[in-house]
């Protein structure tokens, strides 16, 4: 995805990450911070306990306007999208015509607005938005802003920090979403993220981005947290990461996120392969996405084998490292469905030698979602 | 205690009466970040110079160790199996990997002196 020979691009928090003694690398085609001077596990702890501000202006934000915006977006995703609610946003996959994940994305309904908020991964936004607009041309209408920057601020003293500089904030509950206005600035703010902490995901003007990244970083409780971290915390709250554990080789039922399918939608099954999906999903997947905890400290990282026996390759890792918060390797990968139950004792293959492991529940952190009551 | 030498894989070594002891340098510590596993070579084996010796491992990702000379492993560092911090810690002191009896002492002078080193990252 990351392409080194076109020029990169910068967000518009570059000159604080350099401030910040970062190390930036090239990551879907931006120069973007791997981790500053704390270090990659100091940062990924201290969002766990305190809170964390990610930069995550790479990332594609867009809106869909037209008569039905949410009936034209079915066409390309399995998710309820007609029934989001006002100020609510939903996980959503993109589909290919042949029913796998050209993406996972998020979709949201803005109180009192007709357009729709998205969100797509960076090292896909391009092909992303170029797909969603053919697909829905003449219903609907994309327009990406890539003008725009967007933060994240995750861990449990998120929502007192926020509070301070975005009245009304600490209303929302996970996955809900608004416009607020943040240190001055205008502001769409969403109850959400992609650590397993409590949080918030910040979308602004890149001419107001760093006077708010300023403001949020100079409370006590907050650290800057490169893209190392941000790993190490959506691996362990067992979250997907687009390109390793899903990709246009993968569908939802393996991916083991059917659950982002509406109800109505399987009975309406109106979506890309819909009939072989929800076919899959009463038959059951041949091979599922599990959780991997191998034991000793040896982390085994992505394309590992996994075997049964001596040396049945039964399947491969597609995220694994080392879980900074359980002081353990743990690793996520597919495997034939007949070895995915929990507690399936499995074999990895690291630098030739077998390495005991078994199959655990995701997350492997327990996630801290405020959720509504 | 003998002056350190050093290899362009960022490993040290210091050679005392016939047996080199073997780490990884403050700059690949730092470029490695936190580290969080080490595996080190089987006892009795024997390695030749620039083979692959060990495996250093950060969140991110997995680097072998090279041994800096010939020799056969005589010693792990079997502080590093719990606390594999040491060697962010302290590189060239408690955060050793490995001791090698070597077939030929006087082949360490082949390698950088710590200023040809410093030099050599300077220009990195």
């Amino acid at each position: 995805m990351t392409d080194t020979y076109a020029p990169l691009r910068r967000t518009p928090l570059h000159d604080l990450h350099l401030e910040l003694g970062a190390k930036i690398v090239p990551f879907a085609g931006y120069e973007m911070p791997v981790h500053y001077a704390a270090g990659i596990l100091k940062e990924h702890l201290h969002t766990r306990e305190r809170a964390g501000l990610f930069d995550v202006s790479h990332m594609g934000q867009a809106f869909l306007s037209g008569a039905d915006p949410a009936r034209a977006l079915e066409r390309v995703t399995p998710a309820d999208i007609a029934g989001l609610g006002d100020g609510q946003q939903r996980y959503a996959l993109l589909l290919t015509d042949r029913g796998t994940i050209k993406d996972d994305f998020m979709a949201a309904r803005l109180a009192g607005e007709d357009a729709l908020y998205l969100v797509v991964n960076a090292g896909t936004k391009e092909t992303d938005f170029a797909y969603i607009a053919e697909k829905l041309k003449g219903v609907a209408t994309l327009a990406p802003r890539l003008d725009r920057a967007l933060l994240a601020l995750q861990g449990p003293s998120a929502e007192a920090v926020l509070a301070r500089h975005a009245e009304g904030v600490d209303a929302l509950s996970f996955m809900k979403v608004g416009r607020f206005t943040v240190a001055g600035a205008p502001a769409i703010v969403g109850r959400t993220g992609y650590t397993g902490e409590d949080g918030f995901e910040i979308s602004l003007e890149a001419k107001d981005a760093m006077r708010v990244a300023r403001a949020l970083l100079g409370e006590p409780e907050v650290l800057p947290i490169g893209l190392g971290a941000r790993d190490s915390l959506r691996l362990e709250a067992g979250l997907c990461l687009y390109g390793h554990d899903i990709d246009e080789a993968t569908d939802p039922v393996e991916a083991n996120l059917a659950w982002s399918i509406g109800k109505r939608r399987k009975l309406d099954k109106d979506f890309p392969a819909a009939a072989k999906i929800v076919a899959e999903l009463f038959d059951g997947p041949a091979r599922k996405r599990v959780g991997l905890r191998p034991e000793g400290r040896a982390p085994a990282r992505e394309g590992t084998e996994i075997v049964v026996a001596a040396d049945r390759v039964v399947g491969r890792v597609t995220s694994g490292g080392f879980g900074p918060s359980l002081n353990a390797p743990i690793a996520m990968g597919y495997v034939e469905t007949a070895f995915a139950a929990e507690g399936t004792e499995l074999g990895l293959i690291v630098r030739g030698k077998r390495l005991p492991a078994r199959v655990v529940p995701m997350p492997f952190v327990p996630h801290g979602y405020k959720r509504s009551r | 205690m003998s002056e350190l030498r050093f290899t362009k894989d960022h490993e040290w070594v210091r050679v005392e009466g016939g047996i080199a002891t073997v780490g990884i340098t403050a700059y690949a510590a730092e470029q490695l970040g936190d580290v969080v596993f080490v595996e080190a070579p089987e006892i009795g084996k024997t390695v030749a110079a620039g083979g692959e010796a060990a495996v250093v491992e950060s969140v991110k990702a997995a680097s072998d160790v090279f041994a800096p000379i010939g020799g056969e492993v005589i010693a792990a560092n079997a502080l590093l199996a719990d606390d594999p911090a040491k060697v962010n810690a302290d590189p060239e002191g408690e955060g050793w990997f490995f001791k090698l009896k070597l077939a030929d002492p006087g082949a360490v002078t082949d390698l950088m002196t710590r200023a040809q080193y410093d030099e050599f990252v300077k220009g990195l």
